[in-house]
């Protein structure tokens, strides 16, 4: 999220859109509530299904799954066609003015520079900003010129009409316009829209760029950094951001910090790289500093170990030879057979990842397998037969399970970072059940043994791991507070001010923030963003102040949010260009006192740096603005375009019908083999979509008596009128079955999904909610993976979970 | 709460203690701010150590499918097409309503087997109950149900056990969108007004507040969006009533039948001086004492059956 939870209380329209807050989230969506009976808000729903959000929403419009961007990209168009912006946002804190090279374009369908054959990109260097002979990038404030991104932002989508969105999205007009005119209020610089939304975006092979369109729209409405604003993801486990954050991605270090390439063996090149020089004149371009952090997370590993002529260790870091490990690649790899062993901790992949039958064969093909969980999961029984559940047979699969019980975080004390960015400690609420020891318990004495085992036999590359640093008073079994303060971060040596030789911090103290943070082996910490979590004032996750003083909701006593504490990002954009707020009643959060910038919120920006000297409220960006225009950071192109899913109940992108190459994302990953069992609508007519229940949390409570209470048994969600037209009744069964295999469940059948008119066709969707499986004491089901597609967003490759075909009978 | 606190009893024609003088408390259920979670329903089952049978979906969100004796709170959803064509998913909280004027408490033939405290908490003590069901007949919202262990009517009890020592009920504290919130009648009153006025600036002309009183008003009330159609919320009743079998019981039938089990008590005297005790033979089996015979005559249904 770039805001927080407890600020959806600000927002003046909340937009439920790629999510279901009430149904995944229904303890945040509190605050949904709250800003419908305290600041009169009104929330809109879009989404394929009339939802629990929808049930309390005042205005609700279906859409066909998939087709999002066309959604939003028509109402960018809309904002445009009928000047529904914020003009002195989008003129002063966006790169509207700045002026593409001359050889970017796009047609049919496609940016420059595509190869067939890669489906790739491979040449991207159009894809940026003409530059002055500074070196910075040319804008045009009159945004007069043609090559200037707001003309380009107007010209790639005066394709999206109304009409043309409505026979895509299969939305009917009315509603649509109705959903445009509302939102569209929002671009009055005292009003504000929080988009809301989770999975329903991601989980698509278009899913990062379903939520850039999102984020252009909010831009253009003036609605990034302002409270009740924002671009905010919800985060479907308690501790998933904290995941990202530390960087358990195949290609990322913690702080989002990034793993070198085979290519990049030259440490000062890698440095370089990532050192992204302003591109507009005074800007901050905070990644300037990257060297800081990224010597102090070398030296929070190595220790002394880590030092200037060894470049910080630089060679003991991992060297990418692909893009990255994701969970695709690696279960493809492992059904190649080219994967010998797995270690499995807290996840629950044969349930969780798609295509359940590949993911089995390639679990089968495995020697040995290592499942960390609190629970007996799926995945830790894959050999095991449960008749039509998990039709295997066991005494083909030799791979050897071992099963370590873990603990679950109430049995734990430590932090997890919510979807608002806040670190909030926790205490252990009871012991362990039985054997089962704490996942660092258990990753300590692997470590220590496989240390051993180096030490005493050597290996092929034993350095990282002997040189590691394990200075914890338990070796076997570290403290979270131990690696809480180390991921904080401390002073090892004396800390002086540069300029006056005044100490600054003793070496052996907790750091305040990652503003102390020095490139020259002198400070060490764990995860930068972190840094100040733990400071000399103590545990300040631990917290729990919530104090309000201007009631606005930041509470900036309560536990701690990162960066520095701040609850709102990119909020120097909450106050014009002058310093002061839009909206100096209502929306009061940062401001410049003449002196420096201060207010209800950590201001996220140069705190001395007044109005008039013109630096940008986007930091991070080496612009010191906000893209529209991706510049060669995404995938697919530096606009988002409408791409039908992979599998397309249409056949064809409406948008260019005439071009195959464009009918999908043509930058995504397939893998060999699975562009096959990619189904077509002749077979499978129906378009299906998966998500969570309330009463079940993914595949943990089917363990739980009482949430297998509240929703027993496996079930599908159809429409009345394919209900009708397919004779199924509420109560009946009926298998529902893609080219990849099939379920049996329950039909619930309901008004609540209507056939959408598509590309003329009419089209039904089919809701598959994913909770059941072969273990557990709910019902056995199936598992809803065994219908998934087997592939990924172009950037992310999260699986597009959200938008396959099926057939649907009565079973 | 203790007997300090009574101030109705069943089948009793003695005073009631009515030493405490306490406001009257309500839980207000806003149809238009729930979410259908069910978090109330587990936390109720949580409180109350309820753990119902892992059941069946039956085509419905509704899970289990009906109240009973061991899911006192469910949730009950309903979809409505307006006349403009538009979809509403009214999703209703379902259980007992602590009627002022409790059709269970005057049908209950058994003395203080159900309870009415000051605050307006109607209470079962099925230490007391005889299991005859007679509860469900006077209750017009058909919330009592009988359990087939020990053949005892269970419901809601507004977690009476909390709220006598100034906690809410287990509902409240978990509802996560403030759907249920719990005070005195009055301030509860005064929180729907301003639901009310926000729902009609939301386009509900019929939104209000559903407190009938046909029952001498209930502490549990309902914030409607179409206050005018009740029934719209999976049959929430119009006008709820006491069932006339009840005054009936309570009219004529039951001095009838005191004068009748009189008589029976008579006779028997009589035909004991006369006959002498009788014997019953070692072999000789009646109905199974374990289940609990349901006489048709008062129910329109076997309140063991699983109802659809």
């Amino acid at each position: 999220m770039t805001n927080h939870w407890v600020d959806i209380k600000n927002a003046d329209l909340v937009l439920i859109m790629g999510g279901n807050a009430a149904e995944a989230h229904p303890c945040g969506f509190k605050w949904v509530t709250e800003a419908k009976a305290h600041n009169k808000a009104r929330l809109i729903v879009v989404d394929p299904r009339f939802t629990r959000s929808a049930s309390v929403a005042d205005l609700y419009a279906p859409i066909r799954a998939g087709s999002d961007i066309a959604f939003l990209g028509g109402l960018i168009n809309y904002l445009l066609e009928h000047d529904r912006i914020q003009h002195e946002y989008v003129r002063n804190y966006t790169d509207a003015t700045f002026i593409v090279k001359e050889g970017f374009g796009f047609e049919n369908g496609l940016f420059n520079g595509y190869d067939p054959n890669t489906r790739s990109y491979p040449d991207k260097s159009a894809w940026g900003y003409e530059r002055g002979e500074d070196g910075y990038v040319l804008t045009d404030p009159t945004l007069s010129h043609p090559r200037c991104v707001f003309n380009l932002l107007k010209q790639h989508y005066s394709r999206y009409t109304a009409d043309v969105v409505s026979n895509i999205c299969g939305t009917p007009k009315d509603a649509m316009l109705k959903v445009w005119e509302a939102i569209a209020e929002t671009a009055a610089p005292d009003k504000t829209m929080t988009i809301m939304y989770a999975l329903g975006w991601t989980q698509h092979s278009v899913g990062s760029q379903m939520i850039r369109t999102g984020a252009m729209v909010q831009l253009l409405l003036g609605n990034i950094g302002m409270p009740g604003g924002g671009m905010n993801a919800l985060r479907g486990h308690s501790n998933i951001q904290g995941l990202t954050d530390l960087g358990l991605l195949s290609n990322l270090l913690p702080g989002y910090l990034t793993l070198p390439s085979d290519a990049e063996q030259d440490y000062a090149a890698y440095i370089a790289r990532r050192t992204s020089q302003p591109l507009r004149p005074g800007q901050l371009s905070y990644w300037q500093n990257y060297e800081k952090f990224h010597v102090s997370l070398m030296k929070a590993w190595y220790g002394k170990n880590a030092a200037a002529e060894n470049n910080w260790g630089y060679d003991w870091l991992p060297k990418l030879d692909i893009p990255g490990y994701d969970v695709l690649k690696v279960f493809d790899m492992m059904y190649e057979g080219k994967i010998n062993g797995y270690f499995c901790q807290g996840f629950n992949p044969i349930a969780a990842f798609p295509n359940k039958a590949k993911v089995a064969a390639g679990l089968a093909r495995l020697k040995f397998l290592v499942v960390m969980d609190p629970l007996a999961t799926d995945t830790s029984e894959f050999w095991r037969n449960a008749g039509d559940f998990n039709d295997v047979d066991p005494a083909q699969i030799q791979t050897t399970v071992f099963r370590l019980p873990t603990s679950c975080f109430a049995e734990e004390d430590g932090s997890l970072v919510n979807s608002g960015r806040w670190l909030q400690w926790h205490w252990k609420g009871a012991e362990p059940p039985g054997e089962a020891r704490t996942d660092i318990a258990i990753m300590a004495g692997l470590f220590i043994r496989l240390r051993e085992l180096y030490r005493s036999e050597g290996g092929a590359y034993p350095e990282p791991i002997l040189n590691l640093d394990w200075p914890y008073l338990k070796p076997e079994e570290p403290s979270p507070e131990e690696l809480a303060r180390e991921f904080s971060g401390k002073a090892l040596e004396d800390l002086t001010d540069p300029a006056t030789g005044a100490l600054l911090v003793k070496a052996g103290e907790q750091l305040s923030g990652f503003a102390q943070l020095r490139a020259d082996g002198s400070t060490a910490s764990g995860c930068w963003i972190f840094c100040g979590s733990w400071s000399a004032q103590g545990n300040l996750m631990a917290r729990r102040d919530n104090a309000d003083p201007y009631g606005m909701g930041q509470t900036l006593g309560w536990a701690w949010s990162w960066p520095a504490n701040r609850r709102i990002l990119y909020n120097r954009a909450s106050a014009d260009p002058s310093g002061k707020p839009w909206n100096p009643q209502k929306k009061r959060l940062v401001w410049w006192n003449g002196k420096a910038w201060t207010g209800t919120d950590v201001p996220d920006f140069k705190a001395d740096s007044p109005p008039e000297d013109g630096m940008g409220p986007f930091i991070m960006n080496p612009e010191g603005v906000a893209r529209f225009f991706a510049v060669d950071r995404m995938a697919e192109g530096p606009f988002p375009e409408h791409y039908e899913p992979f599998e397309t109940p249409i056949g064809r992108n409406p948008l260019h019908p005439d071009n195959p190459q464009a009918t999908c994302n043509p930058a995504a990953r397939v893998f060999k083999g699975d562009l096959e069992v990619f189904g077509k609508a002749e077979e499978f007519p129906y378009v299906a979509t998966t998500y969570r229940l309330t009463e079940h949390f993914h595949f943990w409570t089917k363990h739980c008596r009482l949430n297998a209470i509240t929703q027993p048994e496996q079930f599908v969600e159809i429409g009345e009128a394919l209900a009708r037209e397919l004779g199924i009744a509420a109560g009946d069964r009926v298998k529902v079955s893609s080219n990849r295999g099939y379920i049996r469940a329950v039909a619930v059948v309901t008004k609540r999904i209507r056939p959408l008119t598509v590309d003329g066709k009419t089209v039904h969707q089919v809701g598959i909610p994913l909770h059941w499986g072969f273990s557990g004491v709910a019902r056995n089901g199936y598992l809803t993976n065994t219908l998934t597609p087997f592939v990924g967003d172009g950037n992310t490759q999260t699986p597009e979970f959200k938008s396959f075909l099926v057939n649907v009978e009565k079973a | 709460m203790s007997s300090q606190d009574i101030i109705a009893r069943s089948a009793t024609t003695t005073p009631m203690p009515s030493v405490r003088q306490v406001d009257e408390v309500a839980k207000l259920i806003d149809v238009s701010k729930c979410i259908g979670c069910k978090a109330c329903q587990v936390a109720c089952s949580e409180w109350n150590e309820l753990r119902d049978e892992v059941g069946h979906n039956h085509g419905t969100y509704d899970n289990p499918a009906d109240l009973t004796a061991s899911s006192w709170t469910l949730m009950r959803f309903t979809e409505h097409e307006t006349e403009s064509d538009s979809l509403e998913w009214l999703i209703r909280k379902d259980g007992c309503m602590h009627c002022a004027e409790p059709g269970c408490l005057a049908a209950c033939p058994s003395p203080g087997a159900i309870v009415k405290y000051a605050n307006g908490i109607v209470d079962f003590n099925q230490d007391k109950c005889i299991g005859c069901g007679y509860c469900i007949t006077g209750c017009p919202f058909n919330i009592p149900r009988i359990s087939a262990k020990d053949h005892k009517a269970y419901k809601c009890t507004l977690c009476s056990d909390r709220v006598a020592v100034g906690l809410e009920p287990a509902c409240v504290k978990t509802c996560p969108t403030g759907a249920i919130v719990f005070g005195t009648k009055e301030a509860m009153k005064q929180h729907a007004e301003e639901r009310i006025v926000d729902l009609r600036s939301r386009g509900f002309a019929q939104a209000g507040l559903y407190d009938p009183p046909g029952v001498g008003g209930t502490h549990v009330m309902y914030v409607l969006h179409h206050a005018d159609q009740p029934s719209l919320y999976a049959g929430l009743p119009d006008d709820p009533q006491i069932s006339p079998m009840v005054s009936l019981w309570k009219g004529i039938t039951k001095p009838l039948g005191l004068l009748g089990m009189g008589l029976v008590a008579l006779l028997g005297f009589f035909h004991y001086v006369r006959v002498g005790r009788n014997v019953v033979e070692e072999d000789e089996h009646g109905p199974d004492p374990a289940v609990h015979q349901v006489d048709p005559a008062v129910h329109p249904y076997d309140p063991r059956e699983p109802r659809v």
